[in-house]
């Protein structure tokens, strides 16, 4: 079936017919007739050139559509069509395709119900790109987080995507597509990362985003990722995600909890806050599990962090000597901190990693709960429904 | 490497040509600088100098860069030199010398004609913010005023355009030549601006909307034709300020869009069907519709004399040498010298108006007017749209070419607006329906008003749909200075 994707759209009744837009398209992709000028559906790859130009605003117009308005139509019209209703996507839909969409819904499930956007997140883009219709990524760096000799090889991966448009928040993932077939002959399908870099870039305002990668034995995309060089070329869908995102409000309080790569979103968060508000915002606080140091991704710059900006507990389960310890014992010892947190409507929860933490983070979150007299489960849902509680496990 | 997409601030004057090592011109430009910031000063009033405006300034001349908006008083506004990017292998698209390389120097054979030609389009630059500089103290909205300010910011940054070609390219003679930009005066007695269309005052907010549509647009065609220019510096200017020129289109087209679409509305509320029931609608506060009209007549007929002589020997030979080249001519499908073509122009026989095939070389001015009423054709449909959508029922239209001429083949004759040759007396007597008379001047005069709230807008125009950079309806485009 055709995937519901964004169409670039120009406003007839604001353009003034300059054609700057379609003198500065790189692709040609804009043209025009004596009624109207128009955005080729076929061709538009969302560089967003001719954003910047339009003396009017016109040009700033998208429309979620299955199949594109073609050129004769957009011709013809003397105002822009309303945005049709998508019967088969929610308002927060986290993507457009139902393949990518299930994935998510599966992702999140560990929240208790239908998770719900914080009220002040920015607005993700989702489904820019897709199967049909992927961006090529250049990779500009490959980095191995975990120590050389270390059990798990754990990798920082910065992508480029310079030049294109990849509006892509914190908390949000993108699709990467592995070369090949798979067993069954047909083309792999993108694999899921969430970008472990803040929306302005990994390097502010060059186009590029990081994601974290753990090579998985046997594992086609993550193996293919792993392995990559610079200057590798990579086809990238998405942006994709509506709802496990970071609130805008800086007086929001964040409690992130994260085992392995699931760290990737808290550093997005950690990252865009650190550019913006600094240190002067509700603080965020860190439950972060590996096996050992040496297994845990960015260990030396979380370090460096001062804890006014991000209070962080490294818990590890496998140190010699040292008895085994997992995010919920850290956090249960940390449980006056949590209750004040819980108690606070300003609370932000993350978690994110193996499926395998839930358990033990809800059973610790039941217990500090109950503590001050407040059953989980009734807070769990009034936090989420209020978006204030995001789960993504996998 | 040099970077020439960056705006540099390495000097007193923001550029991307690289001024810091190109110390003769530098040196040129900054005793050129007083002078123009005592012209800027001296103009725009004073309340409105100390004024924070919200106003869009390039940082860069790629598209990411070059529309940066901020709060900035106007005397700070970043004035610079800056020049779209060299396009590698850019080759001389018309003329005799098409297929050779752009020039980066100008050849001496046209180093004459090509002064001329950017002294004249220089010269027109700060004569538009000369006639506009009182406006700003009738500004019928924050919004209105900000982009009054934002085109006068522009045009003086259009100046400075033409002025570092002329101290760059043209030695004594150009630094000569860009003094005289800041000596001649819009309006002046002893030393006016060159074209006559820059020395008439914009008495009004309607006027200026008049203006910026219909003049500024010639201006635009002039930009359009010079960036096909075979010297790549001139071309690389041109592209650039078409970029700004744009805005200028914009402010016009919504301007009377926006006064077109209140005074309809307002005879719709008070069930007004008459568009020429002239009294009652001026009483209600709203500009009636053949007012309107008379100012499009006045306006357009200006702005085609501005396109010089229908047949022309400078035109054909600026052409000809690679100077100057026709409105998109990498677009036109031939084989851009004009060896063989014609082209169809007016031309008076017997004292009648006929059209007649030339040899297209000598045409160029002819084509360009053409395809500048077909451009300014466009926004008159729009406004008839926003007319008809009222309910009202009346059309605006463009005058026929041969009304109301002072500059080629029609000028001397009296033609009515449909273009009919007629008697003097039947002129005398006809063009007070045809052109603005001082009565209605005094009346479009009388609902000026400042009015300086946020979101608010004086009674005789609607406020826009889309603001400025996004910004919502009672957004402070202009924080005044108050003394």
């Amino acid at each position: 079936m055709t995937q519901p994707f964004k169409q670039h759209l120009i406003d007839p009744e604001i353009c003034i017919r300059c054609y700057t837009c379609e003198m500065t398209c790189p692709i040609g992709a804009i043209q025009h007739d004596d009624n109207n000028v128009v955005v080729d559906a076929e061709s538009c790859n969302f560089c967003m050139d001719c954003i910047p130009v339009c003396p009017t605003g016109s040009i700033d117009e998208w429309r979620v559509v299955k199949t594109p308005y073609s050129l004769e139509e957009q011709f013809e019209w003397e105002e822009l069509p309303e945005q049709q209703e998508m019967t088969d996507t929610a308002p927060e839909a986290e993507a457009l395709d139902p393949a990518i969409a299930a994935l998510l819904e599966e992702a999140h499930k560990g929240a208790g119900g239908k998770a719900r956007a914080p009220e002040s997140a920015a607005k993700p883009t989702i489904n820019m790109y897709t199967i049909g219709k992927p961006a090529t990524a250049t990779v500009q760096g490959n980095y191995r987080l975990t120590d050389a000799g270390a059990e798990t090889d754990t990798r920082h991966i910065i992508l480029s995507l310079e030049g294109q448009t990849f509006p892509v928040l914190e908390g949000q993932t993108i699709g990467v597509i592995p070369p090949g077939v798979g067993a069954d002959g047909n083309p792999h399908l993108p694999r899921l990362y969430s970008v472990s870099s803040p929306r302005d870039g990994e390097r502010p305002n060059f186009g590029n985003v990081s994601l974290t990668v753990k090579r998985e034995e046997h594992g086609v995309a993550s193996n293919f990722i792993c392995d990559l060089n610079p200057g590798d070329g990579v086809q990238v869908t998405g942006p994709f995600g509506a709802t496990f995102l970071l609130p805008e409000d800086p007086d929001a309080r964040l409690l992130m909890i994260c085992t392995g790569t699931g760290s990737a979103p808290m550093r997005a968060f950690t990252m865009r806050r650190e550019r913006t508000v600094g240190q002067k915002s509700g603080g965020m606080t860190m439950f972060f599990g590996a096996r050992s140091p040496d297994t845990l991704p960015y260990f030396g710059p979380l370090k460096k962090l001062p804890e006014s900006l991000l209070k962080t507990h490294m818990v590890f389960s496998r140190v010699e000597g040292q008895p085994r310890e997992y995010v919920q014992d850290r956090m249960m010892a940390e449980e006056d901190a949590i209750a004040e947190l819980l108690g606070d409507v300003k609370t932000y929860i993350y978690i994110c990693g193996l499926r395998g933490m839930e358990e033990g983070v809800e059973k610790t979150l039941t217990n500090i709960a109950e503590s001050i007299g407040t059953p989980w489960a009734a807070l769990r849902d009034t936090m989420r429904e209020e978006g204030r509680y995001h789960v993504e496990t996998y | 490497m040099l970077d020439l997409i960056n705006v540099s601030y390495d000097t007193q004057i923001p550029n991307n040509v690289g001024l810091s090592s190109d110390k003769k011109v530098l040196k040129a430009l900054e005793k050129w600088h007083p002078g123009y910031i005592n012209w800027w000063n001296d103009l725009i009033p004073q309340q409105f100098q100390q004024s924070m405006v919200y106003l869009r300034t390039a940082v860069s001349v790629d598209p990411k860069g070059w529309a940066k908006f901020d709060y900035v008083k106007m005397p700070e506004y970043r004035w610079g030199v800056l020049l779209a990017p060299e396009v590698e292998g850019r080759m001389i698209p018309c003329g005799e010398h098409k297929g050779q390389p752009a020039w980066q120097e100008v050849p001496g054979e046209y180093r004459n004609l090509m002064k001329r030609l950017i002294v004249i389009q220089g010269d027109t630059e700060p004569g538009s913010v000369e006639q506009q500089r009182f406006l700003g103290l009738t500004a019928p909205s924050l919004y209105d005023m900000r982009n009054l300010f934002q085109v006068n910011v522009e045009e003086g940054r259009h100046l400075w355009a033409m002025v570092y070609l002329l101290q760059k390219y043209f030695g004594r003679d150009g630094r000569e030549e860009a003094d005289d930009m800041l000596r001649r005066s819009s309006g002046s007695e002893e030393a006016p601006r060159m074209l006559g269309a820059f020395n008439e005052e914009t008495p009004d907010w309607l006027s200026f909307f008049m203006f910026t549509y219909f003049t500024d647009r010639d201006g635009k065609m002039q930009l359009e034709s010079l960036a096909q220019s075979g010297f790549d510096p001139l071309s690389r200017t041109c592209r650039f300020m078409l970029t700004e020129e744009a805005h200028h289109m914009f402010v016009g087209e919504t301007g009377v869009g926006r006064t077109i679409e209140r005074t309809c509305q307002v005879m719709v509320e008070n069930g007004i069907t008459d568009p020429y029931d002239i009294n009652k609608i001026r009483d209600l506060g709203v500009i009636d519709l053949p007012t309107i009209q008379k100012k499009l007549n006045l306006h357009y007929t200006l702005s085609l004399d501005l396109f010089g002589q229908e047949v022309s020997t400078n035109a054909a030979n600026a052409f000809n040498a690679g100077i100057k080249g026709r409105y998109q001519e990498n677009r036109i499908d031939d084989d851009h010298m004009l060896t063989n073509d014609t082209y169809v122009v007016w031309d008076m026989e017997d004292g009648k108006a006929v059209q007649k095939e030339v040899p297209a070389l000598t045409a160029i001015n002819m084509r360009l007017r053409d395809d500048y009423t077909r451009d300014a054709s466009g926004g008159v449909g729009r406004w008839n749209k926003i007319i008809a959508k009222s309910g009202v029922e009346f059309a605006l239209k463009l005058p026929h070419e041969s009304f109301n001429r002072k500059i080629g083949v029609f000028s001397g004759h009296n033609f009515n607006p449909d273009g009919v040759i007629i008697s003097g007396a039947e002129y005398d007597a006809g063009i007070v329906q045809w052109l603005p008379s001082r009565a209605d001047g005094d009346f479009i005069q009388s609902l000026m008003t400042a009015v300086t709230e946020p979101g608010k807008y004086a009674g005789w125009i609607n406020p826009p749909k889309v603001g400025i950079d996004n910004k919502p309806g009672d957004f402070e485009y202009v924080k005044l200075h108050m003394a």
